[in-house]
């Protein structure tokens, strides 16, 4: 590792703290801001204003709201996060441990999806530019981009849930098989592997198949465009015509040449879609009750849970600070003009 | 000294398909290539000579097309190549060595591997260090040191960016060799030093080479004959000496005339061409020259001349050299 890499490496993390400290701030305030406090949407209108008072001073909520704002920073500095203020008061770590692997799980075959199958149609369209194969491609891009993934999500329940009956509607695993399911990891998928439990592993790709397909649609649009849009540009460019005059087949030109160069851009398109894919896997876990990150944070955002909410969100900032550089590290490796 | 025919074109015609109609790049043009010989092909930005080297390799893409003739290379007529046939053709028996160095390597790609793949591409069962093997006497020719075959493009200067292009198109000993503004690109000294390699290279491997420039004191310098394009057509052509001592077709002897001179008491004005190169989407009646020629005689604006071979033995594309029943003027004798 050269100095000059550690030093772009040192500088790009140390840029991710004042990046997720300006947003957890501005939730913080946000949330204080809406309308609702956790007290009241927990224990409902009919409980006394003393009874309520109780409650504020013990969850500290009473205290100055810059003593609060210090106690949060605290708390996401050691990775505390403290405990959330609704249901149970449980401690934050040990429900994001939780649900962050069945989002993981949920996201990264959709990520996987949508690059393989979203490069691939733009490579091929572009290649077949103009010709009906590619405005079939287009519209069907430009289709799947507008529809709302909740919608999306939807319309497969109905068609492959309910009336061909393929696949189930939502959770992660049969509830039957769930209650011998011994998870360590919460990985479902890894889990069912590792312990050779072959029908918790039908049972957890089953229930798989459809959010992280709807998911990763919603996505391929706009792969597909930017793929396109760059392999046009890059079959245009002075190599590949000096390819094609060296005999080297149109197909190595399109596959091999072009679209390695076009994997640059690429790259920082997958790095900046992980914030639309964290977005987007609100909307799916909500849709097929997946037991995920996403779901959490709508429901405490309802409950007005504040602590909750913020941590939901400051890990959130790191997890997409984090993708953004190793993306820039993997462009490093694929292309020789870059060098820290 | 009388050599083979390598390339015969005939009646070659180039379209370019705009949305203001078809533009006629290069139109109906023929005359042929001598094995192991150095053809200058020069002419004005936008006369087509670009085209017509492109068009040599069947490299015309859409919207152009290639609309007529015939490209008969080593007695086979390659318009009738399939696309498979086409493939095996470029880089193997004609290659080109492009304009611009900086863009035309592939930036992902080291150069060993580019000299690997193009002879891979042609045989794919060669292996990669017996390939790599093939290349070291070249690329020492070249000049291009060892140790500069792992480097990627935008590690090598201009220079010697140019040299690997030179190398690929040399690698798997084409018989001809398209040069489209090679040099133009480099400075001076470096372009100097690639046009003595490549005649070098021509002496010693017997390529035949075809240079596209606007350069045309590199073309005085280099070339056996030269070829002068104007508006698409080829409007003379001959032996280097008798068409730059003697230039018979109004064109070159204004683009001649063009041509700064570096000697220090010569403060002659240089010719000013009037007029512009012609809109091709609509060229002008008869020879497309004849609205900027100062001998434009009625007929040349009614009927185009053929490119005729005069007794000095150029080939001239011009009425004052040619009798026409419908022509009044004296015809001029060479």
């Amino acid at each position: 590792m050269s100095s000059s890499f550690r030093k772009f490496l040192i500088t790009r993390l140390l840029l991710t703290i004042p990046m997720v400290l300006i947003l957890v701030s501005l939730i913080f305030f946000v949330m204080r801001v809406l309308p609702g406090d956790p007290i009241r949407s927990q224990l409902g209108p009919r409980v006394s204003e003393e009874q309520a008072n109780v409650l504020r001073e013990r969850l500290g909520l009473n205290d100055p709201i810059l003593v609060q704002y210090g106690n949060y920073l605290k708390d996401i500095v050691t990775f505390d996060f403290g405990n959330a203020l609704t249901q149970g008061e449980r401690p934050i770590r040990d429900e994001l441990g939780e649900r962050l692997p069945a989002t993981l799980e949920l996201t990264i075959p959709a990520m996987l999806f949508t690059t393989i199958f979203g490069v691939g149609l733009g490579a091929f369209a572009a290649k077949h530019r103009k010709e009906p194969v590619d405005y079939i491609i287009r519209l069907f891009s430009i289709f799947i981009y507008s529809i709302p993934i909740f919608f999306m999500g939807l319309i497969f329940q109905i068609i492959f849930g309910v009336r061909l009956d393929w696949l189930p509607l939502s959770g992660r695993m049969d509830s039957m098989i769930l209650t011998t399911f011994q998870s360590k990891t919460n990985f479902y998928v890894l889990d069912a592997i590792l312990t050779q439990n072959w029908p918790a592993l039908g049972s957890a790709v089953s229930h798989l198949i459809m959010p992280s397909l709807t998911l990763g649609l919603a996505l391929t649009g706009v792969f597909i465009r930017l793929t396109r849009a760059n392999m046009i540009e890059m079959l245009r460019s002075d190599f590949i015509a000096a390819g094609k005059a060296r005999g080297i087949s149109e197909k190595r030109l399109v596959y091999h040449h072009a679209l390695r160069n076009t994997f640059i851009p690429i790259l920082t398109l997958i790095g900046l879609q992980t914030a639309i894919l964290i977005a987007g896997a609100v909307l799916t876990e909500t849709t097929f009750s997946w037991p995920g990150i996403g779901r959490y944070l709508v429901e405490r955002i309802a409950l007005r849970d504040y602590t909750a909410v913020q941590s939901t969100i400051a890990m959130f900032a790191f997890f997409v600070a984090i993708i953004s550089l190793v993306m820039d590290l993997l462009n490093a490796v694929i292309d020789p003009r870059i060098r820290y | 000294m009388e050599r083979d025919t390598l390339v015969k074109v005939e009646d070659l015609s180039v379209t370019y398909h705009t949305r203001i109609g078809p533009v006629s790049a290069v139109d109906h043009v023929s005359f042929e290539i001598q094995k192991g010989e150095i053809l200058g092909l020069v002419g004005e930005s936008g006369c087509g000579k670009s085209t017509l080297g492109k068009a040599l390799m069947r490299l015309i893409e859409p919207p152009a097309e290639i609309s007529s003739g015939h490209i008969i290379f080593d007695g086979e007529d390659i318009m009738q190549y399939d696309e498979e046939k086409m493939r095996d053709f470029r880089g193997r028996r004609t290659s080109m060595i492009f304009q611009d160095p900086m863009t035309s390597l592939n930036p992902m790609q080291r150069v060993d591997d580019h000299l690997v793949e193009a002879i891979q591409v042609h045989e794919p069962k060669t292996k990669r260090e017996k390939a790599l093997e093939r290349t070291t006497v070249l690329i020492e020719r070249l000049g291009i040191g060892l140790n500069r075959l792992g480097s990627y493009p935008h590690q090598l200067s201009g220079g010697m960016r140019q040299r690997v292009m030179t190398g690929l198109g040399l690698v798997l000993n084409a018989e001809l060799i398209i040069a489209d503004e090679a040099t133009t690109s480099l400075d001076v000294i470096v372009e100097a030093k690639l046009a003595d390699q490549l005649r070098e290279i021509r002496d010693e491997f017997g390529v035949t080479l075809l240079m596209i420039t606007h350069n045309i004191a590199l073309v005085a310098e280099m070339a056996d004959r030269v070829a002068v394009m104007y508006a698409g057509h080829v409007v003379e052509m001959g032996d280097i000496y008798t068409v730059f001592e003697k230039p018979l077709h109004p064109y070159t002897q204004g683009l001649l005339g063009s041509v700064p001179s570096i000697e220090l008491n010569d403060r002659d004005e240089l010719f000013k061409m009037p007029g512009e190169p012609p809109n091709l989407t609509h060229p002008p009646t008869g020879c497309r020259f004849h609205p900027r020629c100062q001998h434009a005689m009625p007929i040349c604006s009614r009927l185009e001349p053929d490119l005729l071979k005069t007794s000095s033995g150029s080939l001239v594309h011009c009425w004052l050299y040619q009798d026409h029943p419908e022509k009044t003027e004296k015809t001029l004798k060479v």
